[in-house]
């Protein structure tokens, strides 16, 4: 297509103007591509440590329970149903009780939930089978923020105090036996692993759960009477709200560095089309339309995205890969996040977002080459040939 | 139209808009041009040369009056029509060159081509024909900003014929010349007009052109003061 053609040699031979404009596009689209990349990474990370972690592939509450409550705390457990009890000799269900209690490490008094887990579980990754050992104190599990925010180390012990199911308060020391490293906040802050079977002693609650975790890709999940079952999409809602308040924060960022970019090029279309009056006259004398003439300035404004998104692709594919396969590590602390963050993120960059963005980049561009090139319609060949408009 | 006839202008006017009235640069204008001719419209700044030179080449339109060029009325042209008109019948050269600066001066010959839609080969040979006729083929691969004035307004006149119009319009076109350079691009063109009968049409107030013109129309006022052929006085 002529335009094609006498757009790219117009463009070459604008220079510097044109590189310019150009290295600006292509930062815009490498910027755009990371950030969504990592907020994707994040995203898909997050679940995968929080499935892993925390939800399994589902969990089932007893009715009474709500994790925002504590108070309901005492109501919510549950003898187990029957057959719950045959999934979970075959591995398929986990059983966790949950109390309050508090623990006095180095005289200080801090509350604190108690989690009782089968040692021998196999469906998350919290590294329960320590908690079988046969020391005089009782063995506890806890994350690292926890044992940095209450200053213990393996084989600290500490007295921790709780209420039985009479009400009657109870206590003893406790050991703890591992410091285990998670990205998922809430199987880690404020909060303490003891085996299942002594802590069901500890508040003579034999056979009692207030979760039961099913294993990964659960479908179909049966109804248990007085449990209620909580899918991955219920449990991962926290993940998916953040991930898009910041993808919506991250539209802001996209928008001003696409703004930014096309400011550039708004101006330099403004500019080529005042300062190439003549040339534009001339084309016109030479016999094109005043159409073909504003389809011509268009294109080659158009061009710069093409010449960009070549230019991102040769310096961003090395960076975008490098840092897809080598991580980022991330300075913030999961914790302030109440959303797993792991200290190593790995962007994930889709075709989808590759093309997407390609897309936005393309069209934002050509819309902003045309508006200015509008202008060539209202002027007059004659005063354009002698370079006369003002 | 009489065969040889190839503009003809009856009763032309040209108002401009000026402030809340008009101003008439061309007032009940009546001439026609043959084919061959090597006529000129000569006059003082502001006769209204320039404004009769455009609407003959359809890049502005009549107040009153008609104005045929080729049998097409330039009055009423469609815009697509009038580009068809300038790009496959009509050559254009400018005061100031009006060449691409961008593009090299095989380039810049070979644009209109480009927009005739000739083929690669055919666009080669005609370049190299017209930049020949010109004496500018060693600057073939040059940029405009490297030529002087006269290699500059060559290229034009190369870029006016490539295509072998009908008619050639030239506004000027020693204005920014030397003696020298003047006299060079004038031998030039009054050899294509004997070797291809091609029109020539100027509009210019130079004397080294004038001497040249075998047709002189003396405009002043936006009026013919004068037409007459000229016996060659250089
Ligand atoms: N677009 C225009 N608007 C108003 N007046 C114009 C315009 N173009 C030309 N004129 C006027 O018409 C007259 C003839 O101009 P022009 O044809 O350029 O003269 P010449 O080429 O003989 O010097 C001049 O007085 C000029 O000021
Ligand atoms: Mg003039």
């Amino acid at each position: 297509m002529l335009s094609l053609k006498l757009a790219f040699k117009n463009l070459i031979g604008a220079g510097l103007r044109t590189w310019l404009n150009v290295f600006v596009l292509s930062l815009a689209f490498v910027i755009i591509i990371w950030h969504k990349g990592m907020l994707d990474g994040w995203d898909r990370q997050a679940r995968t440590d929080m499935i892993a972690w925390e939800c399994g592939g589902g969990q089932y509450w007893q009715q009474n329970y709500d994790p925002y409550d504590p108070f309901t705390l005492t109501e919510s457990h549950a003898a187990m149903p029957g057959d719950a009890i045959s999934k979970e000799k075959d591995g398929k269900l986990l059983p966790i009780l949950i109390s309050q209690g508090s623990i006095y490490p180095g005289g200080r008094i801090q509350s604190v939930l108690i989690k009782g887990i089968v040692p021998s579980q196999k469906i998350l990754a919290i590294p329960s089978v320590v908690l079988d050992t046969g020391i005089t104190e009782i063995p506890v599990l806890i994350g690292q923020h926890m044992a940095k925010a209450n200053r213990l180390k393996i084989g600290d012990v500490f007295s921790m105090r709780w209420r039985t199911s009479s009400g009657a308060f109870d206590a003893a020391d406790a050991r703890v036996v591992r410091i285990f490293r998670s990205s998922v906040p809430s199987v880690d802050g404020g909060q303490l692993w003891v085996s299942l079977p002594t802590l069901q002693k500890m508040l003579n609650m034999p056979g009692q759960a207030t979760l039961l975790v099913t294993s990964q890709g659960t479908i179909n999940p049966v109804t248990f009477n007085g449990w209620k079952f909580k899918d991955l999409d219920f449990l991962l809602m926290d993940v998916t709200n953040i991930i898009k308040a910041k993808s919506a924060s991250g539209v802001v960022l996209w928008f001003i560095l696409l703004l930014l970019a096309m400011l550039a090029i708004f101006d330099t279309q403004v500019l080529s089309i005042f300062r190439r009056q003549k040339e534009i006259g001339t084309c016109v004398a030479l016999g094109m339309t005043k159409g073909q003439v504003i389809r011509l300035f268009t294109v080659e404004g158009a061009m710069h995205s093409v010449f960009a998104i070549i230019l991102a692709m040769a310096w961003g594919t090395p960076l975008l890969y490098l840092q897809a396969t080598k991580g980022i590590s991330m300075p913030v602390n999961s914790q302030d996040f109440g959303i797993s963050m792991a200290d190593v993120l790995y962007p994930v960059y889709s075709l989808g977002l590759v093309v997407t963005t390609t897309l936005i980049v393309f069209v934002t561009t050509t819309i902003v080459s045309f508006l200015p090139s509008r202008k060539i319609a209202k002027m007059n060949p004659t005063d354009a040939i002698r370079g006369k408009i003002k | 139209m009489e065969n040889s006839q190839i503009i003809k202008i009856t009763e032309l006017v040209k108002d401009f808009p000026v402030g809340t009235g008009s101003f008439r640069a061309l007032d009940h204008i009546n001439l026609s041009f043959g084919k061959g001719e090597f006529a000129g419209l000569v006059g003082p700044s502001g006769s209204g040369k320039t404004t009769l030179l455009n609407i003959m080449g359809s890049l502005d339109t009549p107040s009153q009056g008609e104005v045929k060029v080729l049998d097409f009325n330039v009055g009423e042209l469609s815009a697509r029509e009038s580009a068809t008109l300038r790009k496959s019948k009509l050559g254009f050269i400018f005061q100031s060159y009006n060449l691409l600066p961008v593009y090299t001066v095989y380039e810049n010959v070979e644009f209109p081509l480009l927009l005739l839609e000739f083929t690669a080969q055919e666009r080669k040979k005609m370049v190299l024909d017209a930049l020949e006729w010109v004496g500018l083929t060693p600057k073939m691969k040059s940029k405009p900003n490297m030529l002087s004035g006269g290699e500059c307004q060559r290229v034009a006149i190369a870029r006016a014929m490539v295509k072998k119009p009908m008619i050639v319009l030239a506004d000027e076109p020693t204005a920014n010349l030397d003696a020298e350079n003047s006299h060079h691009i004038l031998r030039t063109m009054e050899k294509l007009n004997r070797e291809l009968n091609t029109s020539f049409l100027f509009a210019t107030h130079d004397e080294k052109v004038i001497s040249y013109l075998k047709r002189r129309i003396v405009l002043a006022d936006g009026k013919v003061e004068i037409d007459e052929k000229t016996a060659i006085t250089k």
